[in-house]
């Protein structure tokens, strides 16, 4: 859906998404990282269930919704990305204790 | 607005539509005179407990009027599921209050014994448990933790979705509901009374006044009197989360979609546009303290409102001597209370009387002086 | 990195790092006044100026002029005095200037002698069939995604909607080797001739040479349809397509990304938490708060600068700010207001020549009533995913407004607290009942207006009468 532009020259960060490792940028934020990285980062809603994708990627919308090393409910439009960060798509509502 | 109706409740709120549902069941010609949007509305704000322990200290009637809602609660729930197709998600499977220290579980078995000594209360078998038991049926209690009550008839209901159940049901029943309708003024001539509102004047053969806190302004204006204490009570919610809480709790509780709720504070102050996020903070502290694991949970929104109620805290039902077929009806637990209005209330307004041995102890009589001036203030 | 303010007290208080912020907060703090400046991004820019001091696209020309007057702005305000603490939420401000910020996970609290709200704005909703499935964005999403971290779209792309952001966003994604399929333009065509008494102010305002060579640049390289009157996003669990009517025609064009535009609005929730009035304004189709000339609002010590105070566009935010700094600094202390630069009449003048074109801008760019007012099965409250039959049928049984309507349904009640359905549900209940939008009113909002942890909540500083409300035996 999105692509880097070949000037952008920022050091990469590793993180992992559901265990796998994405290159991400540093100054990333954790919702731009998912939407570069080409893998399924839909969520899915707390109400019925549906599919989601960031809708506004400035703290509004609340559809950036991730868990951020073991954090549940995180704005990931909000978060930078930092090197082995854990981040898991979530799906439904948030777990106890996470 | 036209129309001669049999009824006209005053009040739209969870107490008024109540009665007014439960007079419309009964084939009467209602309207509902309510308020706009913004409004204080203790049914939008309310805790939505269906709560027996600890009510009726001081007024065993009181205690034996809320087990009787408690068991009629099943039965309002599947009419209203039947009737509008909303669950309005009813649990009775047992409440607990807990204590954190020891101070608060001395002072809460204080209760429980002076509960169980009052004469004339019915047993509803609310006992005090130490943190060992509780853990049983709460298993992520913190250590702070130091007991608590429990009582086998306490339950909750989803509030705001039995809001809509009654005003969805009241276009299958005929019931007319005139939103952005206060009423000014009341007058009975001709054998009916006159509703001055601001879109005129709505007639009917008897009326309900169940304004809240309001009542105290209207009663007087047909021979009744409800001196009212009303206070303020902030609740704190947190985001959806996976179920974690088998029963309801006094201040936490956690609703049929998934929010938990926190509660709740009492306050002189009466402005219920503000809150105190101090107050809110000792709410949410407490609920940490009870279970640990919340403290990561969002807090998406925090309210505050003002509670409808009755200056001794009891509810007032009454009819008057003055105005024959004029009743008033208020109350604090407009949840709790909600199918004793339904089916009890409603029946004894459509046959024209209140009966003595039912609701006779929540007269206003209880107060002495009735008519005298009193400030509470609202 | 993340670090609680220095101070329990400041003179002045200001919220949000976007043109107004920056600038109010350069201005008050080289009058000599203790500043605090709390924002909730990673860095400065706001949403117009976004990563204005780590942006990746180096080439200066690909975000443009208009864009760099940012970093001018963000040195102004690393020279004086401000304390600036970033990725800082606030969550509460209540009549006494007592102002609570979430800062890494934890809560900190401090009181301001005044307090300047520059919250800026957010796009307006678009409530379109197919809104809420993956892969439809806002274009100030795309926009914030090419400036902060240089990514473009690469798979089929469609930008519908109106406005100058949607121009803006076109070109810079043109220019940074984007992909744009197809630009579907929804203007309505009367609000050309609407527009027009208003052309003059506009033909000599700096927006039109700007706006009409960004077009050309645009229109060279992409189709652009314009006059669309209908818009839906569909497919199964990930948008697969965009169909739209356009001079009746309908046509459907398989998509991958879909970003929507229909101009921005003030970001009222924490100005309306406050107790600040605001006003339903008629033309921009929002709510604004009511303020005097100095950006002093209905509450004592509360000021609202930049398109929070209604949308004027970043040179007028970058104005507002120095003149509610300025109304501050006169007001505390009036000896130092010979250190400013500007007088408050130079600054006045300014915003006059900064507000030039504006209402040429907002009168076309005026929003239709079918993108802004969706009826049936289409979502209007994304988080409770409640749709307008339901905001309809709850008209039917009795809701005059958004409150009961909350009862009712939960609008409004999830996470993002009504800022992607408030203005929808407003106007939706409005034309359902034959009211204003000013006789419907607005939710009720109330502190946290962005969620904290409960263990932030807990953390506030409590007085025994607080406790006391509370354990009641």
């Amino acid at each position: 859906m999105f692509r880097r532009s070949e000037q952008d020259k920022r050091p990469q960060v590793q993180i992992f998404v559901d265990g796998v490792a994405v290159a991400a940028r540093q100054g990333d934020t954790v919702s731009a990282a998912l939407l570069a990285s080409g893998q399924d980062a839909r969520r899915s809603t707390a109400v019925s269930g549906a599919p989601r994708l960031p809708y506004c990627m400035m703290g509004v919308c609340f559809d950036c919704l991730v868990t951020i090393d073991g954090v549940g409910n995180r704005q990931g439009c909000l978060v930078p990305v930092a090197e082995g960060m854990q981040i898991e798509i979530q799906k439904g509502k948030r777990e106890i204790g996470r | 607005m036209s129309g001669d109706y049999d009824v006209a409740v005053v009040g739209g709120g969870l107490l008024g539509s109540a009665i007014a549902w439960g007079l419309g069941r009964l084939g009467k010609k209602v309207a509902v005179l309510d308020e706009g949007d913004i409004t204080k509305r203790a049914s939008r704000a309310n805790f939505a407990l269906v709560w027996v322990q600890s009510k009726g200290l001081g007024m065993p009637a009181y205690t034996v009027w809320t087990v009787q809602a408690s068991q009629a609660w099943g039965r309002l729930a599947s009419e209203l599921k039947q009737q509008t197709g909303l669950d309005v998600a009813l649990q009775q499977n047992g409440g607990f209050h807990l204590t954190l220290g020891e101070d608060e579980f001395g002072q809460r078995a204080e209760l429980v014994k002076r509960m169980h000594n009052q004469a004339g209360a019915a047993d509803y078998k609310m006992e005090m448990l130490r943190p060992s038991e509780i853990k049983k049926a709460l298993p992520l209690i913190g250590p702070e933790v130091s007991g608590g009550s429990y009582c086998p008839l306490d339950g909750h209901v989803n509030s705001l979705r039995t809001f809509r159940a009654f005003h969805t049901g009241f276009k299958a029943f005929g019931i007319d509901y005139f939103p952005e309708r206060p009423v000014s003024a009341i007058s009975k001539s001709g054998g009916e009374f006159r509703l001055t509102t601001p879109e005129g004047e709505l007639r009917a053969a008897k009326i309900v006044l169940a304004a809240g806190n309001a009542n105290q302004t209207l009663a007087p204006m047909v021979g009744l009197y409800a001196p009212m204490g009303p206070t303020r009570g902030q609740v704190v919610v947190t985001e959806r989360t996976m179920p974690f809480l088998p029963h309801p709790l006094t201040t936490i509780r956690q609703t049929d979609e998934g929010t938990v709720m926190i509660g709740d504070s009492k306050e002189d102050e009466l402005d219920d546009r503000t809150l105190k996020p101090s107050i809110s903070g000792v709410m949410a502290d407490r609920a940490q303290r009870m279970f640990p694991h919340l403290s990561r949970l969002n807090v998406v929104r925090s309210w505050s409102g003002i509670r409808v109620m009755p200056q001794d805290g009891f509810p007032i039902y009454d009819q008057s001597e003055t105005h024959p077929g004029a009743f008033v009806a208020c109350c604090h637990s407009g949840v709790t209370l909600a199918s004793n209005h339904a089916f009890e209330i409603a029946r004894m307004v459509a046959q024209g009387a209140l009966e003595p041995e039912l609701v006779g102890a929540f007269s206003a009589s209880r107060f002495g002086g009735a008519g005298a001036a009193n400030s509470s203030g609202y | 990195m993340t670090v609680a303010p220095k101070r329990e007290d400041y003179d002045v208080v200001v919220i949000g790092a976007g043109p107004a912020g920056l600038a109010a907060a350069a201005t008050s703090a080289e009058a000599g006044l203790s500043t605090l400046l709390l924002d909730e991004n990673i860095g400065p820019g706001g949403q117009v100026f976004r990563a204005i001091a780590s942006t990746p696209v180096t080439e200066r020309n690909q975000l443009g002029a208009d864009y760099w007057v940012g970093a001018d702005l963000v040195q102004s305000l690393r020279a004086s005095n401000a304390e600036v603490i970033h990725r800082a939420t606030v969550w509460s401000l209540d009549r006494n200037l007592d102002i609570a910020v979430s800062i890494g996970g934890a809560s900190a609290f401090v009181k301001a002698k005044r307090v300047i709200l520059a919250i800026g704005a957010l796009e307006r909703p678009f409530p379109i069939p197919g809104w809420t499935l993956p892969g439809v964005m806002t274009a100030g999403a795309a926009q914030t995604m090419l400036k902060s971290s240089a990514l473009v779209p690469d798979g089929r792309t469609v930008i519908a909607g109106q406005g100058p952001l949607l121009w803006l966003l076109a070109a810079q994604i043109l220019r940074l080797g984007g992909r744009i399929d197809r630009i579907l333009d929804t203007t309505e065509r009367g609000n050309y001739f609407a527009a027009l008494p208003h052309a003059f102010a506009f033909l000599t305002s700096p927006y039109f040479a700007k706006g009409l060579s960004m077009m050309r640049e645009v229109k060279a390289k992409v189709q652009v349809v314009s006059g669309v009157t209908e818009l839906a996003a569909s497919g199964d669990g990930q948008l697969a397509s965009v169909s739209y009517v356009a001079g009746g025609k309908r046509e459907t064009i398989p998509t991958d990304l879909l970003l929507l535009h229909q101009g921005v609005v003030p970001n009222v929730n924490l100005a309306m938490a406050a107790g600040i009035e605001h006003r339903w304004d008629d033309l921009q189709l929002c709510w604004s708060p009511v303020l005097d000339a100095s950006g002093n609002s209905s509450v004592a010590g509360i000021a609202i600068a930049g398109d929070g105070a209604g949308i004027g566009g970043a040179n007028a935010a970058v104005v507002r700010g120095r003149i509610a700094a300025r109304a501050a600094v006169d007001a505390l202390a009036p000896a130092s207001a010979a250190k400013l630069p500007a007088t408050m009449a130079t600054l006045r003048s300014d915003l006059a020549k900064a507000e030039r074109g504006r209402l040429f801008l907002d009168t076309l760019f005026r929003p239709a009533p079918q993108f802004r007012i969706p009826s049936g099965d289409t979502i209007v409250c994304r988080c409770e995913e409640v749709t307008a039959k339901d905001v309809l049928d709850s008209v039917a049984i009795g809701a005059t407004g958004p409150n009961q309507l909350k009862a009712y349904r939960r609008t409004g009640m999830g996470p993002c607290q009504g800022r992607l359905c408030g203005l929808t549900v407003t106007e939706l209940m409005a034309q359902a009942r034959g009211k204003t939008p000013q006789e419907i009113g607005y939710y009720r909002l109330r502190a946290p207006v962005k969620p904290i942890t409960l263990a932030e909540l807990a953390a506030v500083p409590k007085s025994e009468a607080d406790v006391k409300a509370v354990v009641r035996g």
